[in-house]
């Protein structure tokens, strides 16, 4: 048999990653032995769960009761006009992530997780957060469900995510301050796995986005898809068709797979993820590592990180919380090196004005991170013929963001 | 794969069978404190009572350390330690001494970063022996565990009480030098297992290789070496010794006058366990 024969069935781009976990050469389990086994282990009753249609009918018991999906797909008018010029403009819907119990798509994830975990009879959770918004959804599930959890996260992020920290704790949490290396994400997620380690037996690692080892970036993902699954439908009702343009936030990237992933075979599609630029990338202060990094190995994944020429994992900086990681997904790796999905960047000047922009026109607060993807959208919609349908997926809310965006340019 | 070369573990390894004794593996992070002070440590381990030294290459986001080789990781780093001066320190080392195994231990990204290859002529060249990189199960053998078995540098794997019979060989496929044990579910330097425990496990590793196997985590006093010495081939000290480098320091970080010998002390009377 020839080894170029094609494949039967058509070609697709959402069957990725491999039985090993990789997405093109990105992904795979670089994990210590000790955590091995439980990998695996995780691994197995994922695909267990995932051909099992009670865990399905659970999930989606859980996601219109519970979470109140699903959300709507809002047609933003005075975006839409602010945005319109005499011959561009684009029209401009807003996927309502938002309006999700907890406050952005992070529960998403933490539902399909939780029943996981109480199906492999875990007793414990563990999970990092950034902004604080994956901690949030993760105390809640477990408030839900009864199972205790702590929860890691950056001093740095404790202090200026106040409100959520104290969400975390009223529903149950032990909210437990990293104070090593930068402080962030990265050190939150360095800690959960030192707490993983040490504690194999009884406790399931709940990863808040689309990375770590795999089956984590192949499970967040597919449970992050009923955004785009939602999308296709309400753009047909509303439009007849498809989009023509897609635009996220990405931090670790799982808002953006999960609106993205259900259109990847739609060639006609165009789809943008939105990186954190900080304080501009030529300063170094920023946090976007596809645009300035390169391929790397941390936490359990291949994909592309800030790093120095040594291979020593710099520090990311953004405004916002959520996107503060030197790593991406590593299907977003890929999708990067394939040409598949476009990666751009915007500063924290730019997505503070666009939260202030979004909220003034259409009353609604977005989160910083989601406000990366409204400020490339400002500059987007203009030079696009009006005709042209975008969706940005408005990931989280921006209460929790109030105190930050009201303190923006006093300590610069 | 089969590995059909000899390393100056396998020499030490028979050799410390003939005295019928377990070795002691002593772990240190290279460049810390600093360069000048972690050669002159390094070259003191063998008479000071290390059979076999590991070394540490540091990173940024060590994982499955705790916080004494952690804060090990950030002094080296500080002090602008590179994988560069890592191995000149090895072949600086094997300048006098052509004997001791050295072990390179370590995370995936800082080779991956300096290149596969180039790293493992350059590690062969400097007299390197082994490497132990925590993040590389056998999953990923394909990154680094096989192109070193061809370049004559055993690849030593990680066991954990997690490790069942049943994955036991998949680990052990490829493992040369000799296997090592972490002996609690945990991270370096925090909870100690009880030596019943550990020889139960042992006695099961055993099942499956012929291969020595060395004990570490959660080791620090020479009661804990000498118990261990009976029934391991090797057991490794490193969080104990990080810390005395540690306690070496003034609160400037400044190297104290005695840092150098009160550390190789330590590894002296640590040594003694193994030699009961």
């Amino acid at each position: 048999m020839s080894k170029t024969q094609a494949p039967t069935g058509k070609n697709t781009l959402r069957t990725s990653p491999d039985d090993e976990g990789h997405f093109g050469i990105f992904g795979g389990r670089f994990v210590a032995e000790t955590l091995m086994p439980l990998i695996l282990d995780v691994e197995k009753a994922y695909f267990a769960a995932k051909s099992d249609p009670e865990f399905a009918k659970a999930i989606t018991y859980y996601f219109n009761q519970y979470v109140g999906r699903p959300s709507p797909l809002y047609f933003a008018e005075r975006l839409t006009n602010h945005l319109a010029t005499p011959d561009g403009g684009a029209k401009i819907y807003l996927k309502r992530e938002d309006l999700n119990h907890t406050g952005a798509h992070k529960i998403n994830n933490c539902i399909g997780q939780i029943l996981l975990a109480k199906r492999m009879g875990k007793g414990r959770i563990i999970a990092e957060t950034g902004a604080g918004q994956h901690g949030v959804a993760t105390a809640t599930v477990c408030a839900l469900f009864n199972i205790p959890c702590t929860i890691y996260m950056g001093s740095k992020d404790i202090e200026r995510q106040a409100p959520n920290v104290f969400r975390m704790e009223m529903l149950g949490a032990i909210v437990k301050p990293v104070t090593v290396g930068s402080n962030s994400l990265k050190d939150a997620m360095n800690e959960a796995m030192r707490d993983w380690v040490a504690n194999v037996e009884n406790t399931y690692y709940l990863i808040g986005t689309a990375a770590g080892p795999h089956p984590y970036p192949e499970m967040v993902r597919d449970f992050q898809c009923v955004i785009g699954d939602e999308v296709r439908t309400q753009v047909i009702e509303a439009e007849g068709r498809l989009p023509d343009t897609l635009v996220a936030c990405i931090g670790g990237g799982s808002n953006a797979l999960g609106l993205f992933h259900p259109f990847l075979d739609d060639g006609d599609v165009q789809m943008i993820a939105v990186e954190a630029a900080g304080r501009g990338i030529e300063t170094g202060l920023h946090a976007a590592s596809l645009s300035a990094g390169r391929p790397g190995v941390l936490h359990g994944n291949r994909t592309y990180l800030l790093q120095d020429d040594e291979g020593q994992i710099k520090e990311a900086h953004s405004v916002s919380a959520g996107l503060d990681y030197p790593g991406i997904g590593p299907e977003h790796s890929w999708l990067h090196d394939i040409d598949r999905v476009q990666y751009v960047s915007i500063t924290d000047d730019e997505a503070v004005a666009a939260f202030k922009l979004l909220t003034k026109l259409e009353g609604i607060i977005p989160a910083l991170e989601s406000s990366h993807a409204i400020a490339y959208v400002e500059k987007l919609a203009p030079t696009l013929a009006k005709e042209n349908i975008i969706v940005i997926n408005l990931s989280g809310r921006g209460d929790k963001d109030i105190a930050t965006v009201a303190a923006y340019g006093d300590d610069k | 794969m089969s590995v059909n070369f000899e390393t100056r573990i396998d020499a030490k390894f028979r050799d410390l069978k003939s005295q019928g004794r377990a070795g002691f593996v002593t772990f240190i992070t290279a460049g810390d404190p600093d360069l000048e002070t972690s050669i002159q440590i390094l070259k003191g381990l063998p008479d000071a009572g290390a059979d076999i030294i590991e070394l540490g290459m540091p990173f940024s986001d060590p994982m499955a350390d705790g916080p004494a080789i952690q804060a090990a990781s950030v002094r080296a780093l500080a002090n602008g330690q590179t994988m560069a001066k890592t191995l000149s320190m090895v072949a600086d080392f094997r300048m006098f001494d052509n004997t001791t195994p050295i072990v390179l231990m370590g995370y995936y990204n800082p080779i991956y970063i300096y290149g596969v290859e180039k790293f493992l002529a350059d590690a062969k060249k400097a007299g390197v022996d082994g490497l132990i990189i925590v993040d590389l199960p056998p999953e990923e053998e394909a990154e680094l565990c096989l192109p070193a078995i061809d370049a004559e540098i055993n690849f030593i794997y990680l066991t954990a009480p997690t490790t069942t019979d049943e994955r036991l060989p998949v680990v052990l496929k490829n493992a040369s030098g000799f296997v090592y044990y972490v002996s609690i579910t945990g991270i370096t330097g925090t909870a100690k297992a009880s030596a019943d425990d550990v020889e139960q496990s042992l006695n099961r590793i055993r099942k499956f290789t012929d291969l020595p196997i060395a004990v570490g985590f959660g080791i620090s006093t020479p009661d804990d070496v000498a118990d261990l010495s009976t029934i391991a081939d090797g057991v490794v000290v490193g969080s104990a010794l990080i810390k005395q480098i540690e306690a070496g320091l003034d609160n400037g970080g400044n190297v104290g006058p005695n840092a150098v010998k009160d550390v190789l002390s330590l590894v002296s009377k640590l040594a003694s366990g193994v030699k009961k």
